[in-house]
């Protein structure tokens, strides 16, 4: 790994302030994918832009409809929390399923999303749950803020701030990881939103789409006339613009799309 | 380079580290406490798995920096000189190990496992370990010895 200046700003302004003075800076969350990628030489900043110590990104907090969840908050803080649980339990479900033990101690939910993997669980959460991303300088919606595979329309040196979930009447999540990495090789996101935000179904799919996380029109439509697993006997959704690699190929995802599908609306109707 | 102040083991300890060095080269390379080991490199394998603030954590995805004012624990911090703790001898006994490479890696998770949950089913400990690879046993022993472990921890 070539080396870098490290810093660990305590605040949200120093740390905007030391990325802005440097040459080539980049923010560090939890690391888990920011430290492989500079032992590979992917990225080569010159300084590194610790997040750690930065209280105001921290905490997660249930109010008025919404779940807001802090940039820095870690992967085994949301799967425990009873907060969060009683609000959208799917939401600790999905944490508590990210990598393994380890990793979840030390990866962020901001980190994940700045980080966009298309394999990631995150993205498919605020896909589907339509969540706003609040940043230090704007509000993004979920549709605005997703750019394709690894990219996000961040914009330099724009730093999430916290995620703003709508709790919905009922959502649940299920993936198919991969049995190495625990990333999804597919993984869905269903939930029923709450009248006050459209009360229609929004379905959220990661692992599977060529330009990332994606919604399923065909299983959003099927769900809309009747919020059921037996809704989606016979629903297929095309293999078209699916990933294929050396895990899956794309019609055996398409398949496992409906499959995942299906728990996830068990999952959000309390039937396991 | 940022000079850290830090707990191993129950000692202070003030170093200079380069921005880049990796919390288990710090361990292993600065401290000489090679029992934690450096499997994979790539935070999939568990090895180099320790404890921070008293959490697992695998020390190749974590920067020694990051480490700043925190208090770690590696296998040697488990039990005195020449003394095993009882997750330690619950290995011993159940064989739970071939070449004992993962060892110290499933140690330390296995410690933070059942202090989470101090009676785990053996579906919670597969479930627990999935961050710990073992290439030699097929994990029947670890899962018998982690199951030991914590009953007697338990006391």
């Amino acid at each position: 790994m070539e080396d870098f200046t490290y810093t660990r700003p305590a605040s949200l302004a120093d740390a905007i302030a030391v990325h802005g003075d440097a040459d080539d800076a980049m923010y560090m969350a939890g690391g888990q994918t920011l430290i492989p990628v500079l032992k590979q030489g992917l990225a080569m900043p010159t300084d590194v832009v610790d997040l750690g110590a930065v209280w105001e990104l921290d905490g997660i907090a249930v109010s008025g409809g919404f779940v807001t969840i802090g940039a820095m908050t870690r992967h085994a803080v949301v799967a425990a929390s009873k907060d969060v649980r009683a609000a959208i339990p799917a939401l600790t479900v999905l944490a508590g399923g990210i990598g393994d033990a380890q990793v979840r101690n030390r990866g962020t939910i901001g980190g994940s999303l700045a980080n966009n993997d298309p394999s990631a669980d995150y993205p498919s959460a605020v896909m589907g749950l339509g969540a706003t991303i609040v940043t230090d300088r704007r509000e993004l919606t979920a549709e605005d803020y997703f750019d394709g595979m690894f990219a996000t329309n961040l914009e330099p040196g724009e730093i999430i701030k916290a995620v703003k979930f709508p709790v919905p009447e009922k959502a649940g999540y299920a993936k198919f990881p991969n049995p190495a990495s625990r990333y999804a090789l597919v993984g869905v996101f269903v939930a029923k939103t709450a009248p006050g935000s459209g009360g229609g179904v929004r379905v959220a799919v990661t692992g599977a789409g060529q330009d990332g996380v994606f919604r399923a029109a065909e299983i959003e439509d099927a769900l809309n006339n009747n919020f059921s697993a037996d809704a989606l006997a016979g629903v297929t959704v095309p293999a078209d613009g699916l990933m294929t690699d050396m895990h899956a190929d794309a019609a055996y995802r398409a398949n496992l799309i409906g499959v995942m599908a299906k728990r996830a609306v068990k999952q959000a109707n309390g039937q396991g | 380079m940022p000079e850290i102040s830090l707990t191993v083991n129950g000692e202070q300890i003030t170093k200079s580290v380069e921005g880049r060095t990796l919390l288990v080269e710090f361990i292993r390379e600065t401290l000489k406490l090679t029992g934690t080991h450096i499997g994979c490199d790539t935070s999939q394998c568990g090895a180099c798995t320790v404890h921070l603030n008293g959490q697992a954590v695998k020390s190749c995805t974590m920067l020694a920096a990051q480490a700043d004012g925190a208090e770690i624990t590696t296998i040697e911090g488990l039990a005195p000189e020449g003394q095993l703790n009882p997750m330690q001898q619950a290995f011993n006994d159940h064989h739970g190990l071939q070449c004992g490479f993962c060892t110290p890696g499933m140690v330390m998770r296995a410690m933070t496992l059942v202090k989470d949950n101090p009676a785990p089913t053996e579906a919670e400990v597969r479930h627990g370990l999935e961050g710990n690879i073992c290439r030699c046993t097929g994990y029947q022993n670890i899962v018998a010895a982690v199951l030991d472990g914590a009953k007697a921890l338990r006391g």
